[in-house]
């Protein structure tokens, strides 16, 4: 990246792909919050003249009254975020440190891809199996004499499902930071007469937080975002921003209300990444892929 | 116990997390009961129905077709593009890199209706681009670029520039330079990034949701609506066929990496 480049090489090279990305993401883009503005004719169409009616309605601010009705949908979004990030954390973080110092690394890593790279749907789909009343997690408690429990549908199986399905997006960037980690700083906290907590801390810690970030961030933007997994596994019962968004612009067909629960959920995520972008600069984007 | 066994045993556990929904899957594609999870004894029966019932294979064509027509055109344009951001500088550099980790970042349902609110104001305006495999591969493709382009550019990032700048001195012009310096040496990355973006097309269900009209279903968009409306077993056995393909493409792909 050392050349200014001539109008001829940016046409050959950048050109193209540059034109599809402004074409097919940043027009698209741009068109939510435009959307997001107008409002619903009766065709099922969209009419102006511009407002802040759809963002008042997603407020639950009306001539009314006050309904948070979206906002606690957008709240039962994020904690859904939440919850799953620190679940995966807890079970992906050790699990780093289990394929890094185990000698089958190789193994374990294709074991941890390989649910991933299955149909997300049929992951899903598995735990409603799993769950369902007569499913196997009743057929597993009835043989042991237990009253069965009704996980399906539910907020419970939602949670469940989601980890599940997020969990391999927190251990493969997380992995490559646990395997890069210089022990020998360990080795010297513990000269230093550091306990072991503190040793772990102060030297190992630190050394994975580019992958644990990075994580982090795979795991909570598509987990606030989703409506499939509430939508199959909490079938009906689970209403979160993603089956706002997906209602208004099927059934509901209020593509400018649904622009603009799109638009408050892009702009949640996009800042999100801002202050990761500041805290990590390109390298740290790099590292999402 | 000692730390390593925690480790182990909290590792098993993950691992019984991770492949009991796949256990499942897999043991009632060959149980012979066609509702509930008791085991009846064992069956093919529901991999004939798959092979005989040639309902399932159109979709299976939507999403072949899709993958390798959205996985060219994506290949083609990422690479363009990493190449061009990794040796040029130019005014709007950073601007386009930001626009290349939306695709990467944002929600996909919020990608799904952006596209489908473009298609329809298109449509609307031009009378053109109606809801179709024409305007799935569109979506796939806009993603796709993202992804190759990131994968292409990170391997441009470790080419030694000397390389490069030796052909030019040697007088090797721009594409035959490209051709017979850059690509051999870049082929790896842009295999990864292509293999990447075929994958991630076949398994897309979101953005082909939203951008899909009538006779454009894919396999994941069947599968979601078969899932809804209740499964038969054999989904089951197509799960299963699917998760075979999958370990065998990844066990032959860590073999040529473990060549290498």
């Amino acid at each position: 990246m050392n050349r200014r480049a001539s109008w001829k090489q940016l046409v050959a090279t950048v050109a193209p792909g540059a034109l599809w990305l402004v074409v097919f993401t940043l027009v698209p883009t741009l068109l939510i919050f435009y959307t997001s503005l107008l409002q619903r004719d009766p065709h099922g169409w969209l009419t102006g003249p511009l407002t802040l009616e759809n963002y008042l309605r997603f407020l639950g601010l009306s001539a009314e009254g006050f309904d948070p009705l979206y906002l606690n949908i957008l709240g039962r979004s994020l904690l859904l975020g939440l919850v799953t990030t620190v679940a995966t954390v807890v079970l992906g973080y050790p699990f780093a440190f289990f394929i890094a110092g185990s000698a089958r690394k190789n193994l374990l890593l294709l074991l941890v891809v390989l649910p991933f790279w299955t149909n997300f749907l049929i992951r899903v789909y598995a735990w409603i199996v799993i769950f369902q009343r007569k499913g196997v997690l009743n057929v597993f408690l009835d043989r042991f004499g237990l009253d069965p429990v009704l996980l399906y549908p539910s907020w419970s199986a939602v949670y469940v499902g989601t980890v599940y399905t997020y969990l391999p997006f927190l251990i493969l960037p997380l992995y490559a930071s646990v395997e890069k980690i210089d022990w020998s700083l360990l080795e010297a906290a513990y000269d230093l007469g550091a306990s072991r907590f503190w040793g772990f801390v102060h030297a190992v810690l630190p050394q994975t937080l580019p992958g644990l970030v990075a994580g982090v961030l795979l795991v909570f933007v598509p987990a606030v975002g989703t409506f499939v997994i509430s939508d199959l596994l909490g079938a009906g019962k689970a209403v979160l921003v993603g089956n706002v968004i997906q209602q208004q612009f099927g059934a509901s067909r209020d593509w400018a209300f649904g622009s603009a629960a799109a638009f408050v959920l892009m702009a949640v995520v996009l800042a999100g990444l801002w202050l990761y972008a500041r805290w990590t600069g390109e390298r740290g984007m790099e590292d999402l892929v | 116990m000692k730390p390593r066994s925690w480790l182990t045993l909290h590792g098993v556990l993950v691992l019984l997390f991770l492949y009991l929904p796949i256990a499942v899957i897999v043991a009632l594609s060959f149980n012979e009961s066609k509702y509930g999870v008791a085991w009846h004894g064992f069956t093919f029966k529901w991999y004939r129905q798959l092979l005989e019932h040639t309902r399932i294979h159109p979709y299976v064509w939507n999403s072949l077709i899709v993958a390798t027509v959205s996985t060219f055109v994506s290949t083609v344009l990422g690479t363009l593009l990493a190449l061009g951001l990794a040796r040029f500088r130019f005014s709007g550099r950073g601007g386009l890199l930001f626009l290349l980790y939306v695709p990467v970042v944002i929600p996909d349902v919020v990608m799904g209706v952006s596209l489908l609110l473009f298609f329809a104001w298109v449509q609307r305006l031009f009378g053109a681009l109606h809801l179709g495999l024409t305007t799935v591969i569109l979506g796939h493709v806009s993603f796709q670029v993202a992804y190759v382009t990131l994968v292409v550019k990170s391997r441009l990032a470790g080419l030694d520039p000397s390389l490069d700048e030796a052909a030019a001195d040697l007088g090797a012009a721009g594409w035959m330079r490209f051709w017979r310096i850059t690509f051999p040496l870049i082929a790896p990355g842009v295999a990864a990034g292509a293999l990447l973006a075929f994958t991630l097309s076949l398994d897309d269900f979101v953005i082909t949701f939203f951008t899909a009209g009538p006779g454009a279903t894919t396999l994941p968009v069947y599968i979601f609506s078969s899932v809804k409306r209740g499964v038969t077993p054999e989904i089951h056995a197509l799960s299963t066929l699917m998760i075979l393909i999958t370990t065998l493409a990844l066990i032959a792909v860590q073999r040529v990496q473990a060549r290498r």
